[in-house]
């Protein structure tokens, strides 16, 4: 695993212009430019303002600021999650002949799938940052926690994305499963909704990796106050195992790539 | 052993014929029907074949290659194991410094990019760093020749355009060991030809080369040494002369059946007997038999060269050099020699034979490739013919004065 590291990293300058392609190609082919990497997180804030909404009315208390700055929290790196495993599970049919054609280490697509989407996260967390400052959400030094929480968000969406490319290259339903995943995963997410909202429940919702991270963003972010550690050392367990576990299965299929294509 | 590029031992590479379970929807069941019926899960019509069987052979360094074999004889197989995309079922290979395969000169473009984004693109896909691209940009760019389409999305580029500009960027990265795979079967015959005279250059700087293509005539213009394969096994590694015609060799031939008349014998000979290396301006002599099974009148024989791409490039007959028709009984035999002065330049050529009724345009008995020859050339000429050239004037010409006065 050593070895293969080192040669993708000899192969970083690949991911980068890959994931650069990747982007231009988008920005260029969309009339929208920009907006492309702020739409999806802007219609997933726009409908978890609408749920909680709902929330406060059943529980007749009004919609607080806060809510709606711990939803947009959440949604945003949610939108990156799941444009990421999407592009990822394509990345390595998107790039048929170049499989097919050329030696290099083939992770570089969907680590460059995720670069990309990375790129469009990095858009709409500027956008998420002037949203916080007019909702007035003021800042703490718990923001240092949120550089890590994203980090750990990455390394799962790297090794989850993995997996998943590699899979669906053998098996081609996996995409349409990937794909229902994807669809459902919100309402097993604690992102319209805050997990302590479930009580004794909620140690269930947390067992979903992603959950401990979305939420300990909401927590250092909007309610100034440090995440929950033993969660959160969770999910960096599980992103760890996954990046490995991913990294080797993809590495030991590689070689089957151009025939199974 | 250090002065070894490539080596290949013993490889084998098999291929499923039949279907695989390409989707979880039909492994699942196909599984359970394994654990609960003891089934097994490899069902019967997954027929195997062997792509490969047995490669073996080694490329010193700075040595060019060639590997020729009819289609589907392995030869992308044995680059695609080479170049590391697939692994092989049994062996072992060696390769010794950077590898470099031009398979496929153009697959790393993306259309919305321009010109000059694809050739960082396409670089760094073949290894290349961003600065050593930088460095060379002006030659890739000056070689392809596009420099006005530069900024210009690549999909409006012709095929041609592709070509070249990918071909440009590939020649450019100076790999230890380069492999080529019929990149030479797009672009002009210019374009052509300046690929194969970047490919010779790479091969003086030390470069170890494995040149795959059909094209004979690159071939024995690229590599002193080839190898043919046939069905995924080695048929033959020596002289590419020597290769190139037990490959024609092997191709099939119209058969004598029961045929009127038919040629029993052509070949090519120089004043020693049969021969098939000659130098350009040689002269050599066709000898031609034709043998009549019935009786037949008003014959004429026909003799051509044609080239690997079997262009006719001479032809001529006995009816055309002013013999009569000849008429056969059963049985009887006919036998002309045609004297030649071979004006081809560098290159393999092929000699076909026929009986033709000029009167009724009836052919009797066609052969395409009755001997193939090569012909050498010292001078410095490219192209089908030689017209042996010299200069017999050469001068500095001063601004004012005129070649041609008006």
């Amino acid at each position: 695993m050593i070895a293969e590291l080192k040669e993708l990293y000899k192969y970083r300058e690949l991911l980068y212009t890959i994931a650069y392609r990747d982007i231009k190609v988008r920005y260029k082919q969309s009339v929208m430019g920009f907006l492309w990497a702020v739409l999806m997180p802007i219609l997933i804030v726009m409908s978890g303002v609408v749920v909680r909404y709902a929330y406060a009315m059943v529980a007749h208390v009004p919609l607080k600021s806060a809510d709606i700055a711990s939803v947009a929290v959440k949604s945003v790196p949610w939108a990156f999650i799941v444009s990421s495993i999407r592009f990822t599970c394509s990345s390595l049919f998107a790039n048929y002949s170049l499989v097919v054609k050329i030696y290099f280490p083939k992770e570089v697509f969907p680590m460059a799938a995720i670069l990309a989407c990375l790129f469009d996260f990095l858009v709409a967390f500027l956008a998420l940052s002037i949203l916080l400052v007019v909702l007035h959400i003021g800042w703490s030094i718990y923001l240092l926690w949120v550089p890590v929480l994203l980090a750990v968000i990455i390394l799962l969406c790297v090794g989850v994305g993995l997996f998943i490319s590699a899979a669906s290259l053998f098996f081609r339903d996996v995409k349409y499963i990937v794909e229902i995943f994807l669809t459902f995963g919100i309402f097993f997410t604690p992102v319209f909704f805050d997990v302590r909202m479930f009580g004794n429940n909620a140690k269930w919702l947390m067992l979903n990796p992603v959950a401990p991270l979305l939420e300990g963003l909401s927590t250092c972010i909007v309610r100034h106050q440090p995440p929950d550690l033993s969660w959160c050392l969770y999910s960096l367990a599980f992103s760890v195992i996954a990046f490995m576990g991913g990294f080797v299965l993809f590495k030991h299929l590689e070689p089957a790539f151009a025939e199974s294509i | 052993m250090s002065d070894i590029a490539l080596r290949m031992e013993h490889i084998y590479k098999k291929f499923r014929k039949g279907e695989t379970y390409n989707s979880l929807r039909d492994l699942l069941p196909a599984m359970s029907g394994k654990i609960f019926r003891g089934q097994e899960l490899d069902s019967s019509n997954q027929q195997e074949f062997w792509a490969l069987q047995d490669i073996s052979f080694e490329v010193k360094l700075g040595e060019a290659l060639g590997i020729i074999g009819h289609n589907g004889a392995g030869k992308s197989t044995a680059l695609k194991i080479l170049s590391r995309i697939m692994r092989p079922t049994k062996g072992n290979m060696i390769v010794n410094g950077r590898l470099s395969a031009l398979i496929e000169v153009a697959a790393g473009f993306h259309p919305d990019l321009t010109g000059m984004e694809n050739i960082f693109l396409h670089g760094t896909i073949l290894g290349m760093s961003r600065r050593e691209i930088q460095s060379k940009l002006d030659q890739i760019i000056a070689f392809s020749g596009i420099e006005e389409f530069i900024d210009t999305p690549v999909k409006r580029y012709s095929s041609g355009m592709y070509a070249r500009l990918g071909f440009s960027i590939a020649a450019h990265v100076d790999p230890e060991v380069l492999i080529v795979d019929e990149v030479l079967s797009v672009g002009d015959f210019i374009f052509q030809q300046r690929c194969i005279e970047r490919i010779q250059s790479v091969i003086k700087t030390g470069t170890t080369v494995l040149f795959v293509s059909h094209n004979l005539k690159a071939v024995t213009e690229v590599c002193p040494r080839t190898m043919l394969l046939e069905h995924g096994k080695v048929v033959a590694i020596d002289q590419t002369d020597v290769v190139a015609r037990r490959y024609l060799g092997a191709l099939p031939e119209a058969e004598e059946g029961n045929k009127p008349v038919y040629v029993s014998k052509a070949c090519i000979r120089d004043r020693a007997g049969e021969q098939s290396t000659f130098e350009s301006g040689d002269t050599a002599w066709v000898d031609v038999e034709i043998t009549a099974q019935e009786t037949v009148e008003r014959l004429s024989v026909v003799i051509w060269f044609t080239d690997d791409t079997q262009y006719m490039i001479f032809s001529t007959s006995t009816e055309r050099l002013g013999l009569a028709p000849i008429s056969l009984l059963a049985g009887e035999r006919y036998r002309c020699t045609f004297e030649l002065k071979l004006n081809m330049a560098h290159g393999s050529f092929h000699l076909g034979s026929d009986v033709f009724r000029y009167d009724r345009q009836m052919s009797y008995d066609r052969h395409n490739r009755s001997a193939t020859i090569f012909v050498g050339s010292t001078m410095a000429v490219r192209g089908a013919v030689n017209c042996f050239p010299t200069v017999i004037e050469s001068e500095k010409i001063a601004n004012s004065s005129r070649l041609c006065e008006v």
